[in-house]
């Protein structure tokens, strides 16, 4: 009997409480005129970087299209004279995507980036399909230092075989010296 | 044309134009009211979650009724192909239907109330159970094992809250020696029946908030469980139509406890509609705050509940009343 | 059979073979670089490491390389041992000091062997903390690119290209860790098979340079099981395309045909497909111009004009699938049909045909001819017309090495031991030619003469054999002397080979051949036989014994026809151009292609016809094997204006507008069944492939890889609504990644190599029964003729056309002989300029140099060319590249009136 009042009275009490809130400070934060605060890593719109130098950091090796879970990186690599990659086109189809940010983390040169601004809203969806001239930024984003062709073993213009980091000058193969 | 003019003219013909008025103006505020709810609910259940609730369409939020109900009618309204269809399309009608008839008989102010049935209360009732059908033919038609487990799960809840339901009222007809709902109200001008039929009026609440599937007693669409219980395979205007048939049984279970227990339209300084409107609106937040602070109970609760407590109540109620009555009546 | 057990688990695998081959038999998962099936093991990469045990009670054990070690009954190893694991860590990490980190710009990358093995290895992170050593690149030429920094010294690549495939400018240099693969000094790699170091090399060291400039990784191209059109023989090709444009050919696995192996030429001959200027839609003429127009507008005109016709002609093609040629013959009737061909090589192919149907000698399979221990090749340069069998014949007379190997008991995949043993000895192979070839090095004896002489040369060869045998006209003694020794050598083998074709256009060197095979069997030797032909489908079209393109060209030169339908092919390039106007002038001409050919210009109405690549259909290889190829891609998926489709669809479509009832053919299986219905010849032709309602577990077979990037977005510019994938009424293959893909489907259903944790061609191992041998589904294709041998010797016509003085000798090239490769523009760039060869006693005898600049006349047709000496041509003849130049394959041989223009 006494369990069965206790259980009246304390659903009536859960009652008056949440009347009570009626009167509680909200935590609604009242977007459009208040912004919210997001942080640096926030997955929001996708764009492309650029490296130290000002070169596009994309080399269009394709592992960000291919660890799309949804598959809406679309691209073609292609060439500069002096054997540099790049993207001819770059395609990201903002309607598919979950901003899951898996394409950041494959990206082996820190070319692709996410970034803390979500407001791409369109009425067409058509519109939401990104080419490269919507992606590319002319800054370095959140890797000021990062250059990929500084690490790696290709010869580019400006910097010969053997001149990347922790490389040997080319073997003179024709030499007799041990 | 002056024909119809003639038409009109005769006798008997006007006071029936005016009672169908009367009839279309009154369903039709039910069913804005009930409209209404949508947003009055979203908005409520938003304050006492510390959010706003849908504050942006409109002035505080009110055109959200509006752009809700055109959602919902530009809506694909997809038919499944296993469905049963006549049944399917039926249920729903049924619900929206039925729920509307049932205010029929509510005196909304003096002189306004679509029938004033002497035999009101049980019209009532006897509506009221025909919505089980709704669910439980919804339920059926849908060929998919969540609804028919709402479905199943309605009827058994509505034979349980039928029984103590009209048991409930019944203390009140003793009280007045009539089921006319305009002989209810007049009754109650000197002392409203909520002190002398306190035990019944918590039971027909209960009653009426089961009636209406609403939590905590919305088992049949018990979304942990269910899916959607028995509107699962709804959508656009159909489920529009089990949505607003709930809303609109808000508002009927509400007007019912504020015509039975409450006085009705009386009250003091204020115009009866405006008493009437008070009274029902304030049961209608009471059913939201029910669904905002209280959690489901367990199915066999439930039923442990309807039967074993409140049946005895109801039985009890009505017993110590008729004694009660009996007793000061002059011999 | 020998027992092994593997880490406790026993397994049955042949005895003498080595653990690596025993253990990826078994499907078990072993790192190796070094070694390859066709190569062998020379233990130099350390990988395979495992560890062996005494016997059950040897918990110590020692490390042994698997590849070096033979499989013997009750061998015990472990692949899982710890230090084994170990082991192998430690040495992919060493291999990983200098490799540059540079996989995201490789080209290797997504079907890298070196990847992969890393990864089966568990090496991660690099801790050497000093520098890489680094190299210069070097310029290979247009199909291979070279970065040598990526090297991990396996020596696969000398390993292929000096001692599989015998090429002299690739080796090896420096010393320690310096070693570096590449050529001496920048310059074309001229190896006829250099593709295959692509596949070879297990890292990014040679790559695909046809494929750089629109690269696309392994995972992200659509692939279909697909058959080389540049040659007779049928390799099997896993062409891959990405954006609706055929991206890279790579090598399908086929044990019969070209096992692991492609040639140049149907490696990077692919951009025929992409060409800008291919007719994509149909076109008309209006007003003198051809305009694009709409489909219906294309077939409704040419209702009106077939209906008003009187006698519709259909030539057929050799590069054209048996479905549309057979779609042709049904629609203009059978006595309206006409072989393709260049009407001497209607001729030869028919004769080659009846070889083949009654020869007493065993057809050989290209991959057969490995298996010859002693070889007769009669007139064919087959690293010109037939490369893949000049790379098949080579391993034949290399051979020897293993008969060697197995008198010392060394078993034959101890590659290194094998050549020591083997030194300069070959099999006995014997050539005769009319220029020198890329094959005398491995000949005996190579005899230069024309194609009669070397007719007579063969019948000298098979009276040695057989003294029944007809006799030769009279021969100079040095020439019976290599006859006599070529008999020998072929009496005393024990599957004597002979190969001849059609490529010299003599007639009487075939049947001189069939002779050869006759005599063989006469004296109770069992011969193979093995015929090149012109074109991919040669056999195929031969088979519907169709009456030469010359009486359909006089028919219609005469007026008796109003219409001439031809399919696939240009009549420029098979029968002389003033033949051709005449008809072309009385006639209206309709033509389906998929290239802008001469004749494709001329036509009233011209429709776009699919390519190998864009359509499905069976071509029949020189030996008879009906082979099935697979749609890659849908051609209007990306470009919805493209009306590409088969010719076989165009002509049943054709057909509607035409006689408005027609066989109502939707897909392809119906007109395959079709055929095989009325023609007894192609009976078997529908279990050359499963039907389109084949399917594993329910599920059609994937084209793509799993892991296909980009489906949402590849076509997002065009539309953000994707459309539905493209259906694919004709085969059990769906245009996605969705759907069965393991390696046990059915072979000729395989489009790629791929297989979990082996992305790279190696991932062949598990699509064997047993590494090197028959697919797990099956090897495709199937074989349409049964010789049914009759004995008895043909009459040779050996006699030396009436000429004086000079004539002229078809000479082939590999690169720009062949029509459609050679509208690949890397292709081009390694085909030669046109010239015209002279023996250089004939040009002494002429007063002409090197250089000068002549005019000669062929068939009616003036050409200009400049002169080039060639010591080694057979005397009276003129070599002129016939088919480089686009030109027919001589009516008659003529005599060259060859006049100097301009001096060098």
């Amino acid at each position: 009997m006494l369990a069965i009042l206790r259980g009246i009275w304390s659903n009536l009490r859960s009652l008056v409480i949440i009347f009570a809130h009626l009167w509680r400070h909200k935590d609604t934060i009242e977007y459009p005129e208040v912004k919210p605060y997001l942080p640096p890593r926030y997955r929001g719109r996708i764009v492309l970087t650029r490296d130290p130098d000002g070169q596009e950091r994309c080399v269009a090796c394709n592992l960000c299209a291919v660890a799309c879970p949804v598959g809406c990186i679309a691209l073609q690599k292609t060439e500069t004279e002096d054997g540099r990659w790049y993207p001819e086109f770059f395609r990201i189809n903002f309607s598919r995507c979950i901003f899951c940010g898996l394409c950041e983390e494959a990206c082996p040169t820190n070319a692709i980036q996410l970034t803390p601004d979500f407001e791409m809203c369109e009425y067409d969806r058509q519109n939401l399909v990104y080419e490269k001239e919507h992606l590319l930024i002319s800054g370095t984003g959140k890797y000021p230092d990062y250059n990929f062709y500084r690490v790696a073993g290709m010869s580019i213009a400006g910097k010969p075989k053997g001149t990347a980091e922790h490389e040997a000058l080319p073997v003179d193969v024709k030499s007799l010296l041990p | 044309m002056s024909g119809l003019l003639h038409w009109l003219g005769s006798p008997g013909v006007l006071p029936v134009l005016v009672g169908i008025g009367k009839a279309i103006t009154l369903l039709l505020g039910v069913v804005l009211t009930g409209a209404l709810l949508i947003w009055v609910e979203r908005r409520l259940l938003g304050l006492w979650q510390d959010r706003w609730g849908p504050n942006r369409v409109g002035p505080l939020g009110l055109g959200q009724v509006v752009a809700d109900m055109v959602k919902i009618f530009f809506k694909e309204d997809w038919t499944p192909s296993f469905v049963d269809r006549p049944v399917f399309v039926l249920a729903p009608c049924i619900a929206l239907s039925v729920m509307m008839l049932g205010f029929a008989i509510v005196p909304v102010v003096p002189g306004w109330q679509v029938a004033d049935l002497n035999i009101g209360i049980l019209f009532f009732l006897a509506i009221a159970s025909l919505g089980v059908y709704a669910v439980m033919l919804g339920g059926w038609a849908s060929n998919n094992k969540y609804s028919l487990l709402g479905g199943l799960r309605s009827a058994a809840q509505m034979i349980t809250y039928e029984v103590f339901m009209g048991l409930a009222v019944m203390g009140v007809v003793v009280q007045v020696g009539s089921f006319k709902l305009g002989d209810i109200v007049a009754a109650q001008a000197n002392g409203w029946f909520v002190l002398p039929q306190f035990l019944g009026f918590l039971l027909f609440a209960l009653a009426g908030v089961a009636a209406t599937h609403r939590a905590p007693f919305d088992l049949p669409e018990a979304e942990q469980e269910l899916a959607a219980g028995f509107h699962t395979e709804y959508s656009g205007m159909k489920f529009g139509m089990f949505f607003v048939g709930e809303y609109v049984g808000v508002v009927v279970v509400s007007a019912l406890l504020t015509t039975l227990y409450f006085g009705g339209w009386q009250g003091p300084w204020l115009p009866p509609i405006v008493w009437f409107a008070l009274k029902t609106g304030a049961f209608i937040v009471l059913f939201i705050l029910l669904r905002a602070a209280l959690p489901r109970p367990r199915y066999d609760q439930l039923m442990d509940g309807g039967w074993k407590v409140c049946l005895p109540l109801a039985l009890i109620n009505l017993l110590v009343t008729a004694a009660v009555i009996l007793a000061r009546q002059p011999v | 059979m020998a027992k092994i057990y593997v880490d406790g688990r026993p397994y049955e695998v042949h005895d003498g073979d080595n653990l690596l081959h025993a253990c990826l038999s078994k499907k078990l998962d072993l790192p190796y670089f070094c070694w390859h099936p066709a190569m062998g093991s020379v233990g130099a990469c350390r990988q395979c490491a495992v560890k062996q045990f005494k016997d059950e009670n040897d918990t110590h054990g020692k490390i042994v390389m698997s590849c070096m070690t033979p499989a013997a009954d009750g061998t015990r190893i472990s692949i899982d041992d710890p230090e084994a694991r170990a082991f192998r860590a430690g040495v992919i990490e060493w291999l990983m000091i200098n490799h540059p980190h540079d996989c995201p710009v490789c080209e290797e990358g997504g079907h890298c062997h070196l990847q992969d093995m890393t990864v089966m290895t568990g090496h991660a992170r690099r801790r050497y903390r000093f520098t890489k050593r680094t190299h210069l690149n070097q310029e290979l030429g247009p199909f291979i690119a070279h970065e040598m920094n990526r090297c991990i010294a396996c020596y696969r690549c000398v390993r292929f290209y000096r001692d599989y495939a015998d090429g002299q400018d690739l080796g090896v240099f420096g010393a320690h860790d310096n070693v570096y693969f590449g050529r001496e000094c920048d310059g074309v790699l001229e190896n006829e098979f250099s593709g295959n170091l692509t596949e070879v090399c297990p890292t990014g060291v040679f790559t695909d340079k046809t494929h750089s400039r629109r690269y696309t990784r392994k995972w992200d191209m659509q692939f279909a099981p697909s058959i080389c059109a540049h040659c007779s023989l049928g390799c099997n090709v896993s062409p891959g395309e990405r954006y609706g444009e055929i991206r890279r050919v790579e090598n399908r696995y086929n044990s019969h045909v070209n096992h692991y192996f492609l040639c140049d030429r149907g490696r990077f001959g692919y951009g025929f497909v992409n060409r800008g200027d291919r007719p994509r839609r149909a076109r008309l003429r209006l007003e003198r111009e051809l305009a694009e127009v709409d489909t219906e507008h294309a077939l409704a005109h040419l209702g009106g004009l077939l209906r008003g016709a009187r006698r519709v002609l259909g030539i057929g093609s050799p590069r054209a699938s048996v479905e549309s040629n057979f779609a042709l013959r049904t629609l203009v009737g059978a006595d309206n049909f006409f072989d393709g061909h260049a009407p001497p090589e209607t001729e030869l192919v028919k004769l080659a045909r009846e070889i083949l149907s009654t020869t007493t000698a065993e057809l050989a399979t290209l991959r057969g001819l490995e298996t010859a221990d002693a070889a007769l090749v009669l007139g064919e340069d087959l690293t010109q017309t037939a490369p893949r069998a000049a790379l098949a014949l080579r391993q034949a007379a290399k051979g020897v090495g293993g008969k060697l190997a197995a008198a010392l008991k060394v078993p034959e995949w101890q590659a290194e031991s094998v050549k020591d043993l083997r030194q300069q000895s070959l099999y006995p192979v014997f050539l005769t030619a009319i220029d020198a070839t890329r094959l005398d090095d491995v000949a005996r004896h190579h005899l230069r003469a024309a194609p009669e002489q070397q007719a007579a040369f063969a019948m000298a060869v098979a009276q040695a054999i057989d003294p029944a045998a007809p006799p030769p006209p009279a021969l100079d003694a040095d020439t019976r002397g290599v006859a006599a020794e070529a008999a020998a050598a072929l009496l005393a083998a024990e599957r004597p080979l002979i190969v001849a074709g059609t490529s010299l256009g003599s007639a009487a060197l075939l049947n001189a051949t069939a002779n050869l095979t006759t005599a063989l069997s006469a004296r109770g030797r069992k011969p193979l036989l093995f015929l090149a032909l012109p074109e991919a489908n040669s056999l195929g079209l031969s088979l519907f014994s169709a009456p030469p393109l010359t009486d359909a060209l006089q028919l219609a030169a005469d007026g008796q026809a109003d219409v001439l339908l031809v399919l696939e092919n240009d009549l420029y390039r098979r029968a002389s151009p003033a033949l051709v106007d005449a008809a072309l002038t009385k006639t209206r001409l309709v033509v389906i292609d998929h290239q802008l050919t001469a004749t494709a210009k001329r036509a009233e109405v011209l429709l776009p016809a699919a390519t190998v690549f864009e359509g499905d259909g069976i071509f029949v290889n020189n030996e008879s094997r009906a082979q099935r190829h697979y749609q890659v891609f849908q051609p209007d998926f990306y470009r919805s204006e493209v009306q590409i489709a088969e010719a076989w669809r165009w002509l049943d479509r054709i057909c509607h507008a035409w006689r408005g009832d027609c066989c109502g053919w939707e897909f392809l299986d119906q007109v395959t069944a079709a055929c095989a219905k009325a023609l007894p010849q192609f009976a078997r032709i529908t279990e050359a492939a499963p039907s389109a309602r084949f399917r594993i577990k329910g599920l059609k077979l994937a084209r793509a890889p799993a892991r296909y990037s980009g489906r949402t977005a590849m076509r997002a510019n065009l539309s953000v609504h994707e459309p539905r994938a493209p259906q694919d009424p004709d085969s059990p293959l769906a245009f996605s990644m969705e759907g069965y893909a393991a390696p046990d489907e059915p072979g000729p259903l395989v489009p790629f190599a791929w297989a979990p944790g082996w992305d790279s061609p190696q991932a062949w191992n598990k699509f064997q029964d047993e590494v090197g041998g028959k697919l797990r589904g099956g090897d495709p294709g199937l074989r349409l003729i049964d010789a049914r041998p009759q004995s008895g010797y043909r009459a040779v016509d050996c006699a030396a056309p009436a000429a004086d003085g000079l004539r002229v000798v078809a000479l082939h090239h590999i690169f720009g002989d062949e029509e459609l490769s050679a509208l690949a523009a890397p292709v081009s760039a390694r085909t030669p300029a046109p010239y015209l060869a002279l023996a250089t006693a004939d040009a002494r005898r002429l007063g002409l140099a090197a250089g000068d600049i002549v005019d000669l006349a062929v068939d009616g047709t003036r050409l200009r060319l400049t002169l080039k000496l060639s010591p080694q041509l057979a005397p009276g003849c003129i070599g002129v590249p016939l088919a480089l130049l686009g030109l027919p394959v001589l009516q008659t041989v003529v005599a060259g009136d060859i006049r100097k223009v301009a001096a060098a």
